[in-house]
């Protein structure tokens, strides 16, 4: 069937904000959607609120909003743009509840939008579990056992269906808490009662356990003609109860026979087409009882989802492209296989390798937070490894996981060896491997991890073959015990730690031994066709397929996994960087091992590596490459750390020196040179014990900022207020030593933040935007909203800014981007730190310019162009107000007080765009999943110091209508100046208190700025309880002005305007071209 | 079948004595007639054994491919790189015994994990008298069979050399002009009890039928009469049939003289017939039609085959190395599926007679069953008469 012709023009809403469960995955499907239906020839309108994302380049669709995703918003827009067709299935879950609204609400049916993708039938069939259990029992296919209960007598009812265990969980509450296993029906009872005692909607869904059980994924493809195929079927090595996104999985399926196989094929095709999904992609879950091959499935998504983009990266086949195709009305028959270009998309790939994806946690990030892994999603990232064998790509995997410190356990007792196995956690997998090396048969790992004994046999194989080289000397080490050790991929560093000599020294025994990798094709195909497609993944076999050319050409070294602190926003760099020296004729490499991203969607460059970022893994490339240039400086730290390693190897680094970056990074030599240039730095020193941290903060005084060197996010970062929690510090939270000396540096309180991108070389020195933080110093800037222009820093301060920016560009000789930290405070400019390289905030600059900075920077580092050959002005300017604010995963922690400070914990970020500072903030905040109050009651809790400011404010929500209720001491002040005011208990106070009132939904804003530890519980208790029940809470003065500005300004808006970035910047998008 | 706990246990207690094999298995070498040589290690059977060598791109179904008749003579390489993961079992056979000259793999496990499992890949092989090779670079291998086409191929771990077994190996038999399906067929003929209610009676030749095209058909209520390759036609029309099938087998079909002969009498009866693979290239020939062998053939479970009558694409099972040519075909005979990769004939249809059949593998096992309404279209031609 040829494509529609019914249809022109084509919204598209993307997922919004990168959060744990919906990451850059959809960045990568959104792009591929976009692009498909450009090029052929339809028009594409984009929503979006996440602006570091590809997608929402101005180039990607033909109008790109940043935007809230909210029904108020994508109406405005639908109405202005009055598409004929909504596509929804690209944009996570998001996009489909938003899409459901939207037809709900009539806005599709009034303004003329068909749904293409998938219909409102399907997705509720989705999403609703008692209809897709209905669904699914009318065409035989079994589901697990259970239904949801609203009262205790209606539990009861249900588990007798169930039986025991039986599994309870809450609808709607924090990381799941008050769910459980029951295992009779006393505990049934105790569970049941506190489950729907906890949900907010007084809701339990109580089903048969299948923990334990196997489980399975089909990614499943349809076209309008019902043609369907498999695209790929994947194992969990985490048996059910562990989410699949905290689960390592296996593509393809390890342990089915194809009669297995082909059931679960049939049941696939059948849940498909019984959903009613037209067209599209569709991810399947199923259970398979390891026993009996007994087969429940779990759930179907009517969309594409983080599997499917594991599954495209796993295959080479790319779902969400041919979805978008499909949903105009392709055939897959009519689609060619960009791969192998002769044959049709009509088939199911077949792999002849083995892909692993290993997720990556955070919970060091989340200290009061349990480390265990359930049904809520608790990752923040993965990575995904290719080799021919399972034991070569869960190697390659672990490796790129860029593991800070390796868990190496010793002497772990039995009891809590086995609770840590039978409780699955995010160290789990070092518990195994421990448990394998120390007299644990592979039957008690099984009977205690439920996981299957194949995969189990694979690890014991590894450990089998280290156990044989540890007790020797390199040299000892046979040629071929060494060649099998790089086959199972373990890694040089690993056989050096087990051989007692260095990395180097491995890696130049076995180049003399002629154990060195090959490279071979990801085809789709197993090697049936021919690949015209140069992606590539190492292997230590006979015959390789890299093929490199004779171009001139640059690699690019990617991010590695999502992680907090190091996200999409660095791939959003890698990618411009490919963009932009493909058109400037060189050919591109790209390194990087995480399946999220555009990055490793083998269209973004001309040749893809799906490998780890470490120096061994790099380094082989290099010298299978050769090329002419690498970049290290747009992947975040992971790049960064193996600069120094290269550059000794005569790895040809471009950009600013690693010297430079040494410069920037050694605090010794870094203060020296702020002293030669006479600039400023708050007081500091470098301490490599708690004695030497102590006689520091004497010489500086408190408070103190204290971090350990070299780390990305703030990780460990803290502010002390005196020398008890300096020493609790020093004894807790970090190893100093002088290796990795602890940084520590006066802390500048109340201070403004200034975060300043800059682009430099020898030529010319480019302010790329001079961003004011809203929150005020304290809080990483990470997690700090920001708005540019800046807005309150005065002419003077921001030509002191550009001075000391253009002298420190100078200095460090940059070449690239450049990013600077600084602080205002007293009137006086400090500058905190500068990072020679593309920071977190490049794509939100871009976006907010219209100027694509970090393509220029690669031009100018390639030696392209220079800086001055651009001709643009000293500083960019900003043609709008734009502001960029943080979203947290706190919701998906149990236990964890969503308090902000130096660590960051932001997951993603989102832009607000708006002619005045109310709206753009207004809209960061809609963006960001808070629902602006515009009437009811606003509590205040302040501190002293922050009193007189909250009258101000108090005034100001008074006359928009609010009332007003406050604590004590906040109250007493308000009322003394006038204002009506409700007094309220402190939750230590008595009952009811403040958090009663808002678990009673009473209070729409909440502003409470810490008092101290006295009070910390409180403000805990008020915090979370605000989490739980949605209510916007801000935590400092500044972030109250802004929201209570933005509240300002929508009420007194009569409609949402919605801008595109291409009327924005007028159409004036610099096009840059080498 | 055993209990399947105790046969982990049993497997347990031996993992640790074939992890101190892994590196001890005997050295295995493979040599191609044109010379290219993998050596890697034994598994299996030891011992010598020649086949031509062909490849097989489906992930699962590895015992089904073994049993599979059609693999008479050759050597398999599975392009999948684990292999015998899932174990073998009494269930997933396709006939009485693997017929595969050798078989090749990346990597073969060393132990059995699923519920039906009750052997290991490489104890099956063993017992069977199957050599195979594992740890070689197999898809250099594949690369080189799709490059330079399928050819004739040693598997040896008595002979380590080269040179002996490259002259040895061009001295064995090559498949162009190979009959084949008398070496696999049946002594003797025997039925094959429909389920439930017997409706129909087909006879169906055994040119090395798969045991799954015999459940189908039972699954439909027919009876089915396993027929020798040489039967006559004048002895299965006097079976009084209500439908023949000729079922899929190795060997090149041109050499199938006789056996066209005989089923050209069979479609003056006007009794409904079916063919799959080697019987649907007999078919071609039984018309006036020619085959011809492919560089590399079709061998795996996701070929899209595009049903020229419907427009539907079905993704099916191959195994052949042969094909019809789309040229060689009288007016009378029509064209009803193509194979999308390379557009060769993949069904035929008689225009006037009650004869259909496909070149693919409708009875899948190993394979997706996209295409079983095939076997509802027989039983509704024998319906209709």
């Amino acid at each position: 069937m040829p494509k529609r012709t019914d249809i022109h023009k084509i919204l598209i809403i993307g997922s919004g904000p990168i959060v744990i469960g919906q990451a850059c995955e959809f960045d990568y499907s959104g792009t591929q959607a976009c692009r498909a239906l450009k090029q052929e020839g339809f028009e594409v309108v984009l929503v979006n609120s996440n602006p570091a994302t590809i997608m929402t380049d101005p180039e990607i669709a033909d109008r790109t909003y940043i935007e809230p995703l909210t029904v108020e918003t994508v109406t405005a827009i639908i109405e202005k743009e009055k598409p004929d067709a909504l596509l929804p299935t690209v944009g996570a879950q998001t996009a489909l509840n938003l899409s459901v609204e939207l037809y709900e609400k009539g806005v599709l049916d009034k303004n003329g939008v068909k749904l293409i993708g998938a219909n409102i039938n399907a997705i509720k069939v989705g999403e609703d579990r008692e209809l897709f259990k209905k669904a699914m029992d009318e065409i035989g296919v079994p589901s697990a056992k259970g239904g949801f209960a609203h009262t205790w007598e209606e539990a009861q009812k249900i588990v007798q269906e169930t039986g025991y265990p039986a599994i309870i969980r809450p609808a709607f509450t924090l990381g799941g808490t008050g769910g459980g296993t029951a295992f009779n029906p006393e505990e049934f009872e105790e569970i049941a009662k506190g489950g729907l005692a906890a949900s907010p909607t007084s809701q339990i869904l109580v089903e048969e356990s299948i923990l334990g059980w196997k489980e399975y994924e089909l990614e499943v493809m349809r076209d309008l003609n019902d043609n369907v195929v498999i695209i790929c079927s994947i194992e969990n090595f985490d048996p059910m109860g562990v989410h699949t996104g905290d689960s390592i999985t296996v593509a393809p399926a390890q342990t089915l026979s194809d009669m297995e196989y082909q059931r679960l094929r049939d049941m696939s095709i059948a849940c498909i087409r019984k959903v009613g999904v037209e067209t599209g992609g569709s991810n399947i879950q199923f259970a398979v009882n390891p026993e009996n091959g007994d087969v429940r499935i779990i759930e179907m998504n009517p969309r594409v989802s983080r599997s499917s983009a594991l599954a495209s990266k796993a295959t080479g086949f790319p779902i969400a492209k041919i979805a978008a195709k499909l949903a105009v009305g392709y055939t897959l028959d009519e689609i060619p296989n960009d791969i192998t270009k002769k044959t049709p998309a009509s088939f199911e790939p077949t792999i002849d390798y083995v892909v692993t994806k290993i997720p990556k946690w955070a919970f060091e990030k989340f200290p009061q937070a349990e480390d265990v892994l359930g049904t809520q999603m608790k990752s923040v990232g993965e990575v995904m490894a290719i080799g021919r064998t399972f034991k070569e790509s869960l190697f390659k995997g672990l490796r790129s996981l860029e593991a800070v410190k390796p868990l190496r356990l010793v002497g772990v007792p039995d009891h809590v060896l086995q609770r840590k196995l039978a409780r699955p956690n995010s160290q789990r997998f070092s518990y195994i491997t421990y448990a394998l090396r120390n007299g644990y048969s592979i039957d008690e790992v099984h009977r205690l991890t439920k996981i299957d004994v194949w995969f189990l046999e694979q690890l014991q194989e590894v450990m089998m073959l280290q156990n044989r080289i540890e007790s020797r000397k390199l040299n000892d080490v046979p040629s071929e015990v060494l060649r099998t050790a790089k086959e199972f991929a373990l890694s040089d560093r690993r056989l050096a730690f087990l051989t007692e000599s260095t990395e180097d020294e491995v890696r130049e025994r076995r180049k003399n031994l002629g154990v060195t990798p090959v490279y071979k094709r990801v085809d789709t195909c197993g090697a049936e066709f021919e690949s015209h497609t140069p992606y590539l993944y190492s292997t230590y076999e006979e015959e390789c397929e890299a093929e490199p050319t004779e171009r001139k050409k640059i690699m690019i070294l990617g991010s590695g996994p999502n992680r907090i602190g190091q996200g999409i926003e660095f791939d959003y760099c890698c990618c411009h960087a490919s963009f932009a020296l493909q058109d400037a004729d060189f050919e591109t490499i790209m390194v990087n091992c995480n399946p999220e991203t555009v990055s490793t969607d083998y269209d973004t460059s001309d040749r893809l590596y799906f490998e780890p970022l470490t120096f061994e893994d790099v380094m082989n490339i290099v010298e299978k490459e050769q090329p002419n240039g690498v970049i290290v400086q747009f992947g975040g730290q992971t790049p960064l750390n193996l600069a120094d390693r290269l550059h000794n190897a005569e790895v040809p680094i471009i950009g600013t020196s690693p010297d430079s970056i040494d410069l920037a990074e050694d605090r010794k030599r870094f203060s020296a040179l702020l002293q030669d240039l006479r600039i400023p730095q708050p007081e500091n020193g470098t301490a490599t014990s708690a004695e030497e941290a102590k006689a520091i903060a004497n010489k500086i005084g408190y408070p103190l900022v204290v971090r350990p060197s070299f780390v990305l996010g703030g990780r460990a970062m803290a502010i002390v207020y005196d020398e008890q929690s300096l020493d609790e510090y020093m004894r807790t939270a970090v190893d100093a030593s002088p290796e990795k000396p602890i940084l520590i540096d006066k802390f500048l309180e109340r201070a403004v933040e200034i975060d300043v991108d800059a682009l430099a070389d020898e030529t010319a020195c480019v302010i790329c935007g001079i961003q004011e933080h809203i929150e005020e110093a304290g809080i990483h800037s990470g997690d700090s909203s920001s708005v540019l222009p800046a807005q309150r820093i005065l002419q003077e301060h921001l030509e002191t800014i550009k001075h000391y920016t253009f002298n420190l560009a100078k200095a460090l000789k940059v070449k690239g981007l450049m990013n600077l930290q600084l602080a205002i405070k007293d009137d006086r400019v400090y500058v905190i730190e500068v990072n020679p390289r593309a920071s977190r905030t490049v794509p939100f600059v871009a976006k907010a310019t219209g100027i694509p900075i970090a393509k220029i920077a690669s031009l100018v580092m390639a030696d392209v162009k220079t800086l001055a050959e651009f001709n643009l002005p000293e500083v960019l300017p900003v043609p709008k107000i734009f502001v960029k604010s943080p979203v947290f995963p706190f919701k998906k922690f149990a236990g964890v007080d969503p308090v902000l400070g130096p660590e960051m914990h932001s997951t993603g970020e989102v832009m607000g765009v708006g002619e005045t500072f109310g709206e753009a903030y207004g809209k960061a905040m809609e963006g960001a999943g808070l629902n602006l109050p515009k009437a009811g009651t606003a509590f205040l809790s302040v501190n002293d110091s922050d009193k007189g400011q909250a009258v101000v404010l108090a005034r100001r929500l008074n006359k928009l209508g609010f009332k007003l209720i406050a604590t004590y001491g906040t109250a007493t002040r308000l009322k003394e100046v006038g204002l009506d005011c409700e007094t309220v208990f402190k939750v230590n106070e008595g009952r009811p208190n403040i958090a009663d009132y808002i678990k009673r939904g009473e209070i729409a804003l909440v502003i409470n700025t810490p008092l101290g530890s006295i009070s910390h519980y409180d403000e805990q208790a008020i915090r979370k309880a605000a989490l739980q029940f949605n209510v916007p809470t801000v935590t400092t003065m500044t972030g109250a002005e802004a929201l209570i500005e933005a509240i300002t300004t929508k009420l007194n808006e009569e409609k949402v305007s919605v801008r595109s970035l291409q009327e924005i910047h007028d159409g004036k998008t610099l096009m840059v071209n080498g | 079948m055993q209990n399947s706990k105790t046969l982990f246990l049993c497997i347990f207690a031996l993992n640790n004595l074939n992890l101190l094999k892994m590196n001890l298995s005997k050295p295995a070498i493979l040599v191609l007639e044109d010379g290219r040589t993998f050596r890697g290690k034994s598994f299996g059977s030891e011992g010598e054994t020649y086949g031509e060598m062909v490849f097989n791109t489906s992930m699962t179904g590895y015992q089904e491919i073994l049993t599979d008749p059609s693999y008479a003579g050759q050597i398999v390489c599975m392009t999948y790189p684990l292999i015998g993961n899932y174990g073998t079992n009494e269930e997933d056979v396709e006939s009485r015994r693997p017929w595969v000259e050798g078989f090749v793999v990346k990597e073969a496990s060393r132990i059995a994990s699923n519920w039906r499992a009750e052997e290991t890949l490489d104890s099956y092989l063993k017992r069977h008298k199957i050599v195979g090779i594992e740890q070689i670079d197999t898809r250099a291998l594949v690369r080189h069979i799709r490059d330079k086409g399928a050819m004739r191929a040693v598997i040896s771990t008595t002979d380590l050399d080269e040179k002996s077994l490259l002259e040895k190996v061009n001295q064995s038999p090559e498949m162009q002009n190979r009959e084949l399906a008398s070496a696999v067929t049946i002594e003797k003929n025997y039925d094959y009890p429909a389920e439930n209610k017997e409706k129909y009676h087909v006879v169906a030749y055994d040119f090395g039928v798969k045991t799954n095209s015999l459940r189908e058909f039972a699954k439909f209520g027919c009876k089915v009469t396993v027929v020798t390759a040489e039967t006559p036609a004048e002895k299965v029309l006097a079976m009084k049939p209500d439908g023949i099938f000729l079922s899929n087998g190795p060997g090149d079909p041109a050499s199938m003289k006789s056996v066209v002969a005989e089923i050209k009498k069979l479609t003056n009866s006007n009794v409904p017939m079916f063919g799959i693979c080697l019987g649907h290239q007999i078919l071609g020939q039984v018309f006036g039609g020619t085959t011809y062998k492919l560089k590399f053939g079709h061998r795996g479970g996701n070929q899209p085959i595009k049903n020229l009558e419907t427009g539907k694409v079905e993704i099916t099972a191959h195994n052949h190395g042969f094909a019809v040519d789309a040229k060689s075909l009288p007016a009378d005979v029509e064209i009803t599926h193509i194979n999308l990769n390379d557009e060769t004939v993949a069904g035929l249809k008689h225009k006037k007679l009650p004869i259909f059949s496909v070149q693919y593998h409708p009875e899948s096992a190993p394979g997706p069953h996209d295409s079983e309404y095939l076997f509802k279209n027989f039983i509704e031609l024998m319906e209709k008469k």
